[in-house]
Parts: C-alpha cells; structure tokens; sequence
C-alpha cells in the first residue's frame, strides 16, 4: 500500500493506493463551520459537533465505491450524499456502490440524522470530495496522452480528449491519479450543469427492500447472541419487588436481572423472553408524580396565567398597542403527546467485552450511543465501535441512546452478546415523547387591520421553550411579546420531528388565519402585507428570508390556483393556506376541503417548497408527501393519553395512525433555484395541520383549534 | 417445546419451538428469514404479512403449530431475484423510503393481485388500508399496486418453484 501524507489543514488527509491497486481518497475538512441543528426540543439531546470526512474509492475496473457516513432513516441521505459526490466526480451512476460508513469520528463528520442538516452541512464537502478526484484522474489522463490538462473533459467516468478522440476510463487512471499530488483549490461544476443532482434517482437499497434482505436492527443475529426484553416503570414508579421464579423456569430463559429499576429477561428467542416478561411479578411504588391527561388539562390553564414566563422576544410596547387596538383577537391552541411510533421498533446488539464494546445496530446518534456507553462502563469512547444498520424510520425518537445503553448495561450483567428488542408495547408505554403544549395566542388590529400588536406564550410539558420567537410573525409587528412557561414532568419527551413547529406551525397559521377573518382580509394577503412591512420595515432580528417564504406562497398561489378553484357544482372549492420556515427550508401549503354526507374530507394538498437546488426529485417528492401525509396523520388522528403515570395507548389498536384511506392528493412543487440546499425530511410536515385547518374552516365555519381532530366537538359536530 | 416441520417457500424447514410461537419469529430466529418485519406483534400494521397458501395472513399472530401442511410464502420466496411484477412496480416507482415496512406492503399486494389481477382503485385502498406506513409512501404504494396490475403475467408466482 502506498501512502502520501498531506499537510493541507484543509484538504486530504491521506492518499492511498490499495492493495487491490484502486484508489482511495480521504477527505478531512477540519475548518468546516458546525452545524447549526435545531433538536432544541430537548436540550439534553445536544448533539456534540464532530468531524466529516467522506470517503471514496476507485477500483481499476471502475466500480466506484462510496461510502456513506450518516444514519439512514429514510430521509433518504445514503442516495443523497452519493449522488452530490458522484455528480462532482462525473460517475457512470449505474458503476456507483453505495456502503454505509460505520462511526468514524476521526474520519467523519456529524454523522447525525436529525435537524434536516445532514444536506446543508455536508453539501460542500461531498462536492469538493467528488471534484478533486475528478481533478486528479484528468491529471493521471492528461500525463498519459502529454496534452495539457485544459484540453481534458470527463463524463460519465471517462477522462475524454476531444481534440484527439481519445477517452480512458477512471478504472484505467486510479494508479497513476493515486501517485498526483493533491489539489488544494478545486473547481466545483456550475449548478447548470449538474447532469445527475436534480434527476430522479432511486433508492441505492431497493433491491434489498424489496427482496428483504437483512438491513434493519432488528435483522442483525450473531451466533450465540441472546435476546433481551426489559420491564420498565411507569411515569413516577420505581421497582419495589421482583418475583421472577416463574419467569426463570420457564424455556430459554437465560437470566432476569435488574438494573436502575428495569427488570431483564433474557433468552434464547425473541418469543420465550416476550412471554417470560409477560410472567413477571413485580411490584412498583410511587416516586414522583404520577400525572394524569386530567392533570395535564388543568396545569396548562395555570401555567397560560402563570407569572412566572420567561419572556423570549419583546418588540415595542404592547400594552399600549392593545390598548389603543380597534379589535383584538384571542385564541388558545392546544396539542397532545405522541408517540414517534417508527415501524421498527428500538432495539440494539451490544457486545460487552474485557477488551471493549461492539455496538451495532438503528441509531440516529451514533456517536452519542457511544459516548454515553463509554460513560457508563467508565473506558474511553475509542474502545467501543458502533456499526450503522438502515433504520425502520426515527422521527426522532432514535436521536437518544436510552435504548442502546440498556443494551450494554444487560450485555454486562449477563455477559454475553445481546440483542436488546423493544416491543410495540414497550415503544408507546416507554417514553421520549413528541411534549404536549398549549399555546395562547392575542393579536391586536388597527381600524384598518392592520395587525398593531402579537402575543404568544408557549405552555408546555417537558418541552423547554415550545416558541420560535424569532420566526414568523416577528420582524412584521411593532409591539409583540413571546414567552413561554414549561413544566418538569416524569413523563419523558424529546425532539420528534420538526421539534415544537410540528404543532406550532398548525397553532400560528390557524392564528394568523383568524386575525386575517377578523381583519376582512384575504388570508394570503394578510400573510403578504405583513412580509412586505417586515421586508421595508423590519422590527428586530429575524431567522427567515422574507424573499424566499413569498416565494413559497406565490408558488402555492399559483399550483393552486387560490382563491379561484371551482368544483365540479361550479361553487368556490374550499382552501386553506399555510406557510412556514423551518429546518432552513420553506414551505406553503393549500388544503381543500370538501363536505361530503355532512362531514369535512379532505381532498388536496398542494405543496411548494424551496430547499434551495433539489437533490433527487424521487427522494425530494417522496420526502414532501410523507411530511403531508404525517402531518395530516397526527393532526387528525395522534393522541397519546396519560392515566397515573401510564399511557392509556399501548399498540396501533388503540393509537392510529393515518392509513392509506385517508390521505389526500397531494402535488408537490419546488421554487426553481441555485441556493445551496437545504433538508427536506422536516419542514414540509409543519404547515400541514394549518392548511388542512383553515380549509375545513373555510369549508365548514368551524375552527379546530386543538388535536387530534377527530376528537374535538367542532369536528364532531360537522353535519 | 416440540418439532415443527414447514414448508416455506418451497422448502423444507424444521423448528423445535413451542407451539404458541407465533410464525413470525419463527421465520425470524430459527431460519433467518428475516425479510418478514416486526411492526406491533398484534395483526394491526401488517408489517408481518406472508402468504399461507397463496392468501395474505399475519405472522405476527399464527402460532407455528396451527400453520401444519400449509404452503408459506415469504418475500424472500416470492421471486428469487425481485422479479415478480409487485417488486419490479416497487422498484420502478421507487416506493420505499425507510423499506421496513415494504416487504408486507408488497406480500399484502401480491396475494390482492393473485386473487384479483385487476383491481379497481377502491379495491386497491381497501385491501392496502391494512398495512400501515409510518413514512406515508401510500400515494406510491397505490401507483405501485396499480403498475403491477397492468403487468403480465400478474400473481403467477409459485413457491414450488423457488429453491
């Protein structure tokens, strides 16, 4: 193997030809600036910054292997990041083997899902890694033919020159490119002549989801692995006694143990330990509050009045503005817990040995999985390796390592490899919850209405601050207050996707949609004059692009014809509008609702987002739809009641999910530009709930100002 | 504990299990097929779906002693190298996004085409209702269905042919 050591800080780390004689390009970016992640949800979850390296290689028959360094979710980066890095190199697609990385934090950098910020973070890079092998194959080419190397061109892995009809392929060049110095300023392609980034391109693991190959956590088995399950406490219980003499006798059971006042029950196959945790006897008592939905209801009121907010933003005066306000307006909005609810549920394999830990298995967080291993066996984070497995979706919930600490606490006790399994049960009963918030909105309007003054607090259960003070509406209202006020509960929650906007984009868009009604004004007007003062007469410091969200609305405008759809008896058809910012994309979004035999159904979503330049239309379309369909989803039908501590949900019998019946049309539409991208696996979801909302407003005359819909008595009493 | 033996994609298999195991773990820890998923264990999400004799059921809750001589059908049988018009749909439309849900998605497809090679779109969200999808790739999942349905043949699979 032959190695050239780089001292560019900002460049390679090393080049190296293989053994196999391909070539092998490191890239360590060490000047990148962190990534800015949103998982503000839960400030526990602080994902520390970490390095990014992308990896690639060469092999002399011009396979082009790419490594893939951060969590597959279904977020679709492991098509994504190879496609950014292949595009730069001028691959063959079709000669592209994508590998997903294993946790390297010498290597890689933020190998994270969660945010949307693996695109923004790591788009410079990919490129930078493909165009510099791309650099140094035309070098190689150039060398051979002795021709200079602006005479070089390349497409789909070829070195072509023209001028003598030649072409060899980067199969043929990965030798002599390993031996070429490395270049420290590459080229990057201009947008507009991206040939793959922007095409549809389809999922690099289809064939083995289709076939169901092993992929998944859940699919990993090592010879001589046990099965665990773990008995967990309800919401403020902790473990008083154990009876496990029945459990233990019974066959393939292993061990039970406990730890932290879990109870373990190890076993031979997944089923033996399910009905071994089943015949446990265990007896808990009371160690914190044990809360209840009832309690919940109560506190939110309290806390709405409470003095004690911690005020977030305060623009002006606005006392004085609702003093002098010729209307003012006034609602309360408010959301449940859920469940992330991901198909697969949590599960890890830990392998606890004298000489270190292998982990393997979903996780949206590696690094902290290792990190909070390492703290919890007291060794040093390089004696664990984690290996990335596909993930049967996240939503957030996999952002935490609960799960895969568990695992090595039972791999230790019992000593043994373990493949630690969560049931459905235990999912929705086990915690880490999307928080309940309640929110109180007041808007004050001039005789003109003209919107003179913005009150929001933000109420919530375990979710720290449940406002966004700097986005929308701020910036376009003189005098305007946000606070918000949390209360510390047993009952886990954390980031679940598009933390807090998830349901705060449904309770601010319903809102402005109300002011706009009391304003006499149509709602998109209303949203634009607001833009257009915040774009000539900004109050304060925003987090949004005033020209990019119009550019969202006047697109929706137009896909939707808004304002002006007739149906098919000729009558207006029913919209509502929403836009949002969030996750550093933009997206606007119109229901339309028709009622049919008396009840509101939903019919069409129209979508028009700017993520900036599209990566892969199938990934980006599919990323829009799933965000609609889940935001759809949740707002009519996601409710997690508790009862003294305990979910009063426990499996899909009981906690619905949307199905395929109930989703509407939705056409999907992206604003046309060169601005670096940004994620897409979030923000389409927030406006959702709005535009469905204020179309069955629009529709109906009734106002859903709480979730799920199907609960609320305005909702009920549609007829 | 007691010896099962099945036929599952037209071989022979053998498991020493007790009987109330359900088929899914079965297929899952004592023969490594593992293309069959574990979603809620209670016949809510169809994650699990295989075919038993050629008709969609929930592994999740058959025991492996009420399976006796019947034909299992896995997506790992359904075709040996993803040929079968439902995977070929999945493909070309690129339906998956997380996947861990699709292997039931498309067992679930396979048996509606089998028995109905033309179905309507009501047929089709009727019978696809019964898996849940918790990315939300439904509007591909119906397109998928509805491909497949145009292809030919449709449903002719047969686990007697694979090895």
């Amino acid at each position: 193997m032959q190695t050239i050591e780089h001292s560019s800080r900002r460049g390679f780390l090393k080049i190296a030809a293989a053994t196999g004689g391909g070539l092998i390009l490191g890239f360590n970016w060490f000047e990148s600036e962190a990534a800015t992640t949103t998982l503000t949800a839960d400030s526990a979850i602080a994902v520390p910054g970490t390095d990014f390296n992308s990896y690639l290689s060469i092999n002399p028959q011009g396979i082009i292997t790419i490594l893939s360094p951060n969590p597959e979710v279904g977020q679709g980066i492991k098509t994504a990041f190879p496609i950014i890095v292949a595009e730069e190199l001028d691959a063959d697609w079709t000669k592209v083997v994508v590998e997903q990385a294993p946790l390297d934090t010498k290597k890689f950098e933020r190998q994270v899902a969660g945010g949307s910020g693996s695109i923004p973070h790591s788009w410079e890079r990919l490129r930078k890694a493909g165009a510099t092998a791309r650099q140094m194959l035309i070098g190689a080419a150039a060398k051979r033919w002795s021709v200079p190397v602006a005479e070089c061109t390349t497409d789909k892995g070829f070195v072509l020159h023209s001028v003598s009809n030649r072409k060899l392929s980067y199969g043929d060049l990965v030798t002599e490119a390993a031996q070429l110095p490395v270049p420290t300023d590459v080229k990057l392609k201009a947008i507009k002549d991206f040939k793959l980034i922007g095409t549809t391109v389809k999922n690099v693991d289809n064939a083995k989801i289709i076939t169901g190959k092993p992929l998944f956590g859940l699919d990993f088995y090592r010879e001589g692995m046990l099965f665990a399950m773990l008995q967990r406490p309800a919401f403020g219980y902790k473990l008083k006694s154990l009876n496990a003499e029945a459990a233990k006798a019974m066959p393939g059971i292993v061990n039970v143990v406990t730890f932290d006042n879990n109870v373990a029950v190890v076993g031979k196959s997944t089923w033996q330990v399910k009905k071994a945790k089943d015949a446990l006897k265990i007896e808990w008592e009371k160690a914190d509050a044990l809360e209840s939905t009832t309690d919940h209801n109560r506190l939110f009121r309290e806390l709405l009045d409470s003095s004690g907010a911690t005020i977030r933003r305060k623009d002006g005066d606005v006392d004085t503005a609702f003093k002098n306000a010729a209307k003012v307006v006034k609602a309360e909005y408010q959301c449940p817990f859920l469940s992330h609810a991901p198909m697969e549920p949590m599960n890890f394999f830990a392998h606890v040995r004298p000489d270190g830990v292998e982990l393997v298995g979903p996780t949206q967080t590696p690094e902290l999985a290792r990190n909070e291993t390492a703290k919890l066996l007291g060794i040093t984070p390089d004696k664990v390796s984690v290996q990335l497995t596909r993930m049967g979706g996240g939503f957030g919930r996999r952002l935490k390592a609960d799960y895969v600490v568990e695992a090595v606490q039972v791999s230790k006790l019992v000593n043994a490899p373990v493949k630690l399994i969560w049931t459905r049960e235990d999912d929705m009963t086990g915690g880490s919850y999307r928080p309940a918030v309640r929110y109180r909105f007041e808007a004050a309007l001039d005789a003109q209405g003209n919107m003179i003054g913005y009150k929001l607090r933000g109420a919530s259960i375990n979710a720290g601050n449940a406002t966004r003070e700097d986005n929308f509406p701020a910036g376009a209202v003189d005098n305007l207050l946000i606070d918000s006020v949390d209360h510390k509960s047993p009952i886990t929650t954390g980031p679940w996707r598009a933390p807090i906007t998830n349901f705060l984009a449904f309770a601010e868009q319903s809102f402005i949609d109300e002011v706009a009604q009391a304003a006499g004004k149509d709602p998109v007007q209303f949203r634009l004059e607001l833009l257009n003062k915040a774009k000539q007469k900004p109050v304060g410091a925003i987090k949004y692009d005033i020209d990019r969200m119009k550019g969202v609305i006047d697109l929706a405008v137009e896909k939707s014809g808004w304002g002006k759809r007739k149906g098919a008896d000729g009558k207006p058809v029913a919209q509502g509008f929403s836009v949002y910012f969030s996750h550093r994309s933009y997206v606007a979004q119109v229901g339309e609702v028709v009622v049919q035999k008396g009840k509101p159904v939903l019919q069409k979503v129209y979508s028009a987002a700017d993520c900036g330049v599209v990566i892969n239309q199938s990934g980006a379309q599919q990323q829009v739809r799933g965000c609609v369909v889940d935001g759809i989803g949740h707002a009519m039908y996601g409710n997690l009641t508790f009862k003294d501590g305990m979910t009063q949900q426990k499996n899909f019998n009981e906690y619905r999910l949307i199905r395929l019946n109930e989703i509407p049309e939705v056409e999907v539409h992206f604003v046309q530009n060169e601005i670096d991208p940004t994620g897409l696996g979030e923000p389409s979801l927030p406006p959702a709930g709005g535009a469905v909302a204020n179309a069955i407003f629009k529709a109906t005359g009734k106002r859903l100002r709480s979730q799920p819909f199907v609960e609320q008595e305005e909702f009920k009493g549609v007829s | 504990m007691a010896i099962f033996k099945l036929q599952i994609n037209g071989r022979s298999y053998q498991a020493d299990v007790e009987p109330d195991t359900p088929l899914l773990w079965v297929l899952r820890d004592n023969f490594g097929l593992v293309g069959t998923k574990y979603g809620c264990g209670i016949a809510q999400c169809g994650a699990c779906t295989v075919h038993l004799n050629g008709e969609a059921t929930r592994a999740c809750v058959l025991p492996v002693s009420a399976v006796g001589k019947s034909k299992v059908t896995t997506i790992e049988g359904l075709s040996e190298t993803g040929a079968h018009p439902v995977q070929q749909a999945w493909d070309t439309l690129d339906v998956p996004q997380c996947g861990y849900c699709q292997a039931g998605q498309i067992m679930t497809a396979a048996a509606l085409l089998k028995r109905n090679p033309k179905p309507s779109q009501n047929e089709i969200d009727e019978t696809m209702t019964g898996n849940i999808c918790r990315c939300g790739t439904y509007h591909r999942i119906r397109e998928a269905v509805k491909l497949a349905s145009m292809s030919s043949p449709v449903g002719t699979t047969k686990s007697s042919k694979t090895k």
